[in-house]
């Protein structure tokens, strides 16, 4: 395999659901195991994922989410009441921990340890008032161009 | 019982995707080229994860097998 240029593999993560940071991290560590380079851009509310203040408490919306897991039905009527959302959130970690599932910052670690690149998108980071300062160790911040330019050379690209 | 007799074991029982390959790639990178790991685990999934992850990592599958619910593989890593 030496040979050969090394595969590359690049994700945009714009989403900041616990539910939709789950994929991208999976995603990022299987392929830098099955030595890829890969690459994470973080935009808009993917950039949750790396805030250092939000990464370990992201949620799951329980509105307009027909594919939420319950054990009983939850109209968007129930899902709108206040506690809601914590309470889809404390349902699908403990879904998550009866299956040994690891943590989002578990996963980051994992991450960050395998070389993945992390990269959190500069306009994002200005209209929210967020700083490098705000992002875990180990994120750079970069623009469009960035992500293209490890995107045209990269076997996968996926928007997540 | 296999007549392989490995340097190395990880027991990854009870763990799920994508922890066994990540695992495997871990104990996979602190044995020496050429020795054998010998890896348990539980996940159905590892069936075709695992041996997509050797492949793709130059490493050789030498032999799976299944019983009683635990899947057994070995593992030569590639000469470094």
């Amino acid at each position: 395999m030496s040979d050969e240029q090394p595969k590359r593999m690049a994700i945009i993560a714009s989403k900041g659901t616990l539910d939709m940071a789950y994929p991208p991290l999976i995603l990022a560590s299987t392929a830098a195991a099955m030595d890829v380079e890969t690459m994470i851009f973080y935009t808009f509310y993917g950039v949750d994922i790396v805030n250092k203040h939000k990464y370990a408490n992201l949620k799951v919306a329980p509105i307009a989410n027909p594919a939420m897991p319950s054990p009983v039905p939850m109209p968007n009527i129930i899902g709108m009441l206040p506690g809601m959302t914590a309470l889809g959130t404390m349902m699908m970690k403990s879904m998550m921990g009866k299956i040994n599932w690891p943590s989002i910052p578990e996963m980051m670690e994992v991450c960050l340890e395998m070389d993945v690149k992390m990269v959190a998108c500069t306009p994002t980071l200005e209209m929210t008032g967020l700083t490098q300062s705000d992002l875990i160790e180990g994120v750079k911040v970069g623009g469009a161009a960035d992500y293209l330019d490890f995107g045209l050379d990269a076997n996968i690209n996926l928007f997540v | 019982m296999s007549d392989i007799t490995p340097d190395e074991i990880a027991d990854l029982k009870g763990l799920n995707c994508p922890m066994p390959v990540l695992k495997t790639k871990k104990a996979l990178d602190k044995i020496e080229g050429g020795k054998i790991l010998r890896v348990d685990l539980t996940d159905a999934g590892s069936k075709s994860d695992l041996p997509a992850m050797i492949k793709r990592t130059g490493n050789e599958l030498l032999e799976m097998s299944e019983a009683d619910g635990v899947y057994t593989f070995f593992i030569k890593k590639k000469a470094s």
